[in-house]
C-alpha cells in the first residue's frame, strides 16, 4: 500500500516539475517588454500632438488612459477615436467632452509669408517639426507634416498664421454613402449605382429570373 | 477547342448591343475644342511643357511625365493651345482637374513619326520606352500605364497571355466593332505583346454574342498558335479575374495581381494602340468609344481624338437632349451618371450612354433587406455581399475588410439582382473610399508621432547637452576654486598671506615672499638657533611647527615694534608740518596691515596644525635660501 502511495506522490511530483519547468521556461521566452496596451493606444490617437487634452502630446494622454483617464478628451480624434478607444479597452463610448473643444475638419496651418517677421516662436511651437524658417528669415509651413493643432498660433507674435480647412480634392475624393443619399431623396444621386436597364421587356426577363 | 471553366455567380443583364454594333466605326467631327486632362493615367498626374498660345502638331507631346508612374499626353490634332486651367474631368465626383485646353485648326498636320515594323530588332525595353513615349494606358477602364505592365519580371513569368474581347457590360460595342474592323491591327499589337513577354499561351477571348468578331478573328489568326477561345455569354466574364478563371480555371489571389499566377490580361483597345504606336510611330490620340441609347438617333462607335467633350460626341450620334433622362459614363453596370456635358473623353472612356428616362428609370427609393441571400448567389467574387452590405451601413470597416471588401470588383451584380434595390455597390464604394482614407490618416499620424518622438528626443539631448555644459562649468569652477584657496595655504604657510587675500595677484603675493625673505634672514642673524635647513624633513610635523609658529611670532613683535616707531615718527612729522607725511602714513598703514596679517597667519597656522604644514616646509626651506 505505501509503495502505491509513494508512486503517486512521485509521478505527481515529477508532473508538476515538469510543468513548473515548462512555464517558468514559457514566461523567460514569451516575455512581453513594456506596456503594449500604451502603444496600442498611443496608435489610435490622431498624434496631432495639440495637447487639448490636457496632456503634452498624444503619447501622455495614452499612458494616462491607461492609468484611467477618460478616453472622450480628444477632439482631433472626435468620434472615430472614442470610438475605436472605447473597443480597444471594452469601455462604453461616451460622447465627446466638450470642455477641451470640439471635432473639427482637417485643418492645416499656412503663415502669411509677407507678414511673417522671422522670429522663430511658431518653430519652437510646432510639436512635429513641421514648420521651416531661420532668425530674421521668412518661415513656411511644411503642409504635408503640419497636424493641424493650432499651437503656432499663440506664440506668433503678429497672427500671421491662419488655420486653413483641407478641402477635398479629385485625388482624395471617396465615394459619399448612399445613406446619406437616401436622407436627401431629392438630389439627383450621382451614380447609377447600377440598378440598371429596366425597359419593359427586360423588367419582363428580371421578373422571370426571379422566379 | 480550348478547354473552359466556370466561376461563381454571374447574372444575365439585357445586352442591349444591337443599337450600337450595326453601324461601322465611324470618325467623330473634329470638335471646337479638346480639353486634355494631365492625368489620364494610374500614378503621377503628368507635367504641362506647351504654353498658352503655343501652336502644336498632331501627335506632340503637350504633357510629360518625368519620374515615378505615369505616361506622356499628346495634342490629338494640331492647333493652338488655349490655356491650361482647371477643368472637370470625367470622374464620379464631378470635380474639376488641370487640363490643357486645344483649339484645331482644322489642318491636321502630324509632327513627324518614326515607325518601326522592324521592332524586333530593337531591344525590348526600347519597345517598351516606345509604348510609354506613345501615352498608352490599359483601355478597359483603369488606365494603368502599358509599359509597366508589359515589362517582363524576373521573378514573375507570364505563361499566359490573354486579350480580353470579352466585352459582357450591356450596351457596349466599342471591342466588338473594333476586333471586327482591325483584326489585323488587334493582331498585330498582341505580336508585339506576346514578343515583349514570350508566354507560353496567348488566347484571346471572346464572348459567343460577337459571332462576327470571332470570324474576323479567327481569320486574322491564321496560321498563328493564338487561340480564340469562345466563351458562354455572361455578366461579368469580361472581368479580368473572371476571364481568367474562364480561360485557365485558376483564381487570382485575394490582394494578388494575375501575374502572380503567371497569366497576364490586356484590352483589345490596348492591342491596337500598341501596333499604332510601334508599327505607325503614332501615339495614343484616339480610341473607338461606344456612344448609344434611345435619346441618340443615331448610336454607334466612333473614333474619338481624346479630350472631346462629351456633347460633341453625343450631337454627332444625333442626340435628342429632350429625350434623354441623364448621361451616363460607361456601362449600365459600372458607369455612373454625370452632370456636365461638357467633359472631355479621354483614353479610359469606352461608353457613353444616353438614355430616356423610360430606359433607365431612376433607381427606385431602397427598401429593407430581406435577406434572400441573391447577391450572394449571384457575386462572381464569391463574397458575402449581405454581410458586407450591413458592416458598411455601420460603419463597421474592419469586419468588412475581414470578409475580404477589397476583393469586390464593383460589378454591380449584386445590386442588379437585389430585389429591395439595395444600392450595394455603392456602400462598398462608400466602405472602400472610408477605408482608404483611414490608411491614409493612420500613415499621416504614424509619420507625425515619428517626427514628435523625433523632436521630443532631440530636445532631451539638447536638455542634456545644456546640463553636461552647466556641470561642466561649476566643475572648473569648483576646481579653480580649490587652487586658489590650495595657493592661498601655502601662501599662509609662509606666513605672508591669509585666506581672505587668497584672489590677490602673484605679484602681491611675490613681493610679499620677498619681503618675508628679508624678514626671515633679519631673524636669522638675531636668532640663528631658530632657523633650520631644509634638510630638517626627519622631523615631526609638530616639532617643524614650533619653530614656525614662533618664527611668526618674532616677525609680529618686529612688525609692531617698527609701527609704533613709525607712528611716533609720524606724530612728530604731523606736528612739524613735515612734506613726508604723506609717505609716512602709508608706511604706517603697511606695517598695520603687516601687524595684522602676521596675527592671523599665526592663528590661521595653529588652526591648521598639521597637514598644511607640510606644503609649508618647501616654501619656507625656499625663502630661507
Amino acid at each position: 500500500m505505501w509503495t502505491s502511495i509513494i508512486i503517486a506522490v512521485a509521478v505527481l511530483l515529477g508532473l508538476a516539475a515538469v510543468f513548473g519547468a515548462l512555464l517558468g521556461f514559457a514566461a523567460e521566452r514569451f516575455k512581453v517588454e513594456g506596456n503594449p496596451l500604451v502603444d496600442q493606444i498611443d496608435a489610435l490617437l490622431p498624434q496631432t500632438q495639440c495637447g487639448q487634452c490636457g496632456f503634452p502630446g498624444c503619447r501622455p494622454y495614452a499612458e494616462a488612459i491607461n492609468n484611467g483617464e477618460a478616453i472622450n478628451k480628444c477632439p482631433p480624434g472626435g468620434e472615430a477615436t472614442i470610438n475605436a478607444l472605447a473597443d480597444l479597452l471594452d469601455v462604453e463610448p461616451q460622447p465627446l467632452d466638450a470642455e477641451h473643444g470640439a471635432a473639427q475638419a482637417k485643418r492645416v496651418a499656412v503663415i502669411r509669408e509677407d507678414e511673417c517677421i522671422g522670429c522663430t516662436k511658431c518653430i519652437q511651437a510646432c510639436p512635429v517639426d513641421a514648420i521651416l524658417g531661420a532668425a530674421k528669415h521668412m518661415h513656411t509651413v511644411i503642409e504635408s507634416e503640419c497636424t493641424g493643432c493650432d499651437l503656432c498660433l499663440e506664440p506668433c507674435p503678429v497672427d500671421c498664421i491662419d488655420m486653413i480647412v483641407i478641402e477635398p480634392d479629385i485625388r482624395s475624393w471617396t465615394w459619399a454613402t448612399p445613406v446619406e443619399l437616401d436622407k436627401a431623396p431629392n438630389e439627383v444621386p450621382s451614380f447609377t449605382d447600377a440598378r440598371v436597364i429596366v425597359t419593359d421587356s427586360q423588367a419582363e426577363a428580371r421578373e422571370a429570373s426571379l422566379l | 477547342m480550348t478547354q473552359l471553366w466556370n466561376f461563381g455567380g454571374g447574372v444575365h443583364p439585357p445586352e442591349n448591343k444591337s443599337q450600337s454594333n450595326n453601324r461601322p466605326i465611324r470618325p467623330a467631327d473634329l470638335p471646337a475644342k479638346l480639353i486634355l486632362p494631365l492625368q489620364q493615367h494610374i500614378g503621377e498626374p503628368a507635367r504641362c511643357i506647351v504654353a498658352p498660345g503655343q501652336k502644336v502638331l498632331k501627335g506632340e507631346v503637350i504633357a510629360q511625365v518625368d519620374n515615378g508612374m505615369g505616361v506622356p499626353v499628346h495634342a490629338p490634332t494640331s492647333g493652338i493651345i488655349e490655356r491650361i486651367s482647371l477643368e472637370p474631368v470625367p470622374h464620379p465626383s464631378g470635380m474639376s482637374d488641370t487640363c490643357v485646353v486645344l483649339i484645331p485648326d482644322g489642318e491636321e498636320r502630324w509632327c513627324a513619326l518614326v515607325p518601326q515594323p522592324e521592332y524586333r530588332k530593337l531591344g525590348r525595353d526600347q519597345v517598351l520606352v516606345l509604348i510609354r513615349q506613345a501615352g498608352i494606358v490599359g483601355l478597359g477602364g483603369a488606365g494603368f500605364p502599358t509599359n509597366i505592365k508589359l515589362r517582363p519580371s524576373v521573378d514573375r513569368k507570364v505563361d499566359t497571355l490573354i486579350l480580353n474581347g470579352a466585352e459582357c457590360e450591356p450596351y457596349i460595342t466599342a471591342d466588338d466593332m473594333t476586333m471586327r474592323e482591325k483584326a489585323a491591327q488587334v493582331m498585330a499589337g498582341l505580336r508585339v505583346m506576346a514578343w515583349l513577354l514570350r508566354p507560353a499561351r496567348v488566347v484571346i477571348g471572346i464572348e459567343e454574342n460577337k459571332p462576327e468578331a470571332i470570324a474576323a478573328l479567327r481569320q486574322a489568326a491564321e496560321g498563328s498558335k493564338t487561340e480564340i477561345a469562345v466563351i458562354p455569354t455572361i455578366y461579368p466574364s469580361g472581368g479580368e479575374k473572371q476571364l481568367i478563371q474562364i480561360l485557365t480555371g485558376q483564381e487570382v489571389p485575394s490582394g494578388g495581381i494575375p501575374a502572380d499566377i503567371g497569366v497576364m490580361c490586356q484590352n483589345i483597345g490596348t492591342a491596337v494602340a500598341v501596333a499604332d504606336a510601334i508599327l505607325q510611330g503614332k501615339p495614343l490620340i484616339s480610341r473607338v468609344i461606344t456612344a448609344t441609347g434611345e435619346a441618340l438617333a443615331e448610336p454607334g462607335n466612333f473614333e474619338v481624338l481624346v479630350g472631346t467633350p462629351t456633347s460633341h460626341l453625343l450631337t454627332c450620334a444625333g442626340v435628342d437632349k429632350q429625350r434623354m433622362s441623364r448621361l451616363v459614363l460607361g456601362g449600365p453596370m459600372m458607369g455612373y451618371t454625370v452632370q456636365d456635358l461638357n467633359i472631355p473623353l479621354v483614353k479610359a472612356s469606352n461608353c457613353i450612354l444616353a438614355p430616356t428616362e423610360q430606359e433607365l428609370p431612376t433607381p427606385p427609393p431602397a427598401q429593407a433587406c430581406i435577406r434572400c441571400g441573391m447577391c450572394a448567389e449571384a457575386c462572381p467574387m464569391e463574397l458575402l455581399p449581405q454581410q458586407l452590405f450591413w458592416h458598411a451601413k455601420a460603419t463597421e470597416f474592419e469586419k468588412a475588410e475581414h470578409l475580404n471588401l477589397f476583393d469586390c470588383i464593383e460589378c454591380g451584380v449584386c445590386s442588379y439582382v437585389c430585389p429591395s434595390s439595395i444600392p450595394l455597390v455603392q456602400y462598398y464604394r462608400f466602405a472602400k473610399g472610408e477605408i482608404r482614407l483611414q490608411r491614409a490618416e493612420q500613415q499621416k499620424s504614424d509619420r507625425a508621432r515619428v517626427r514628435f518622438e523625433a523632436r521630443q528626443q532631440r530636445l532631451d539631448r539638447e536638455q542634456q547637452e545644456k546640463d553636461q555644459r552647466r556641470k561642466d562649468r561649476a566643475l572648473a569652477a569648483a576646481k579653480a576654486q580649490e587652487q586658489k584657496t590650495a595657493e592661498a595655504q601655502t601662501m599662509v604657510q609662509n606666513g605672508t598671506v591669509s585666506d581672505e587675500r587668497a584672489g590677490k595677484s602673484a605679484l602681491v603675493a611675490q613681493a610679499l615672499a620677498r619681503k618675508k625673505a628679508k624678514t626671515t634672514a633679519a631673524s636669522a642673524d638675531t636668532a640663528p638657533a631658530e632657523t633650520f635647513a631644509p634638510e630638517n624633513t626627519g622631523k615631526t610635523p609638530a616639532a617643524e611647527t614650533a619653530p614656525n609658529i614662533e618664527e611668526l611670532e618674532q616677525q609680529l613683535t618686529q612688525a609692531q615694534a617698527k609701527l609704533e616707531k613709525m607712528q611716533s615718527m609720524l606724530e612728530d612729522a604731523h606736528s612739524g608740518q613735515a612734506p613726508n607725511v604723506d609717505k609716512l602714513e602709508r608706511a604706517v598703514d603697511k606695517n598695520i596691515e603687516r601687524v595684522r596679517c602676521s596675527q592671523q597667519a599665526i592663528d590661521d597656522l595653529q588652526k591648521q596644525a598639521v597637514p598644511a604644514n607640510r606644503n609649508a616646509e618647501p616654501a619656507l626651506s625656499r625663502s630661507n635660501d
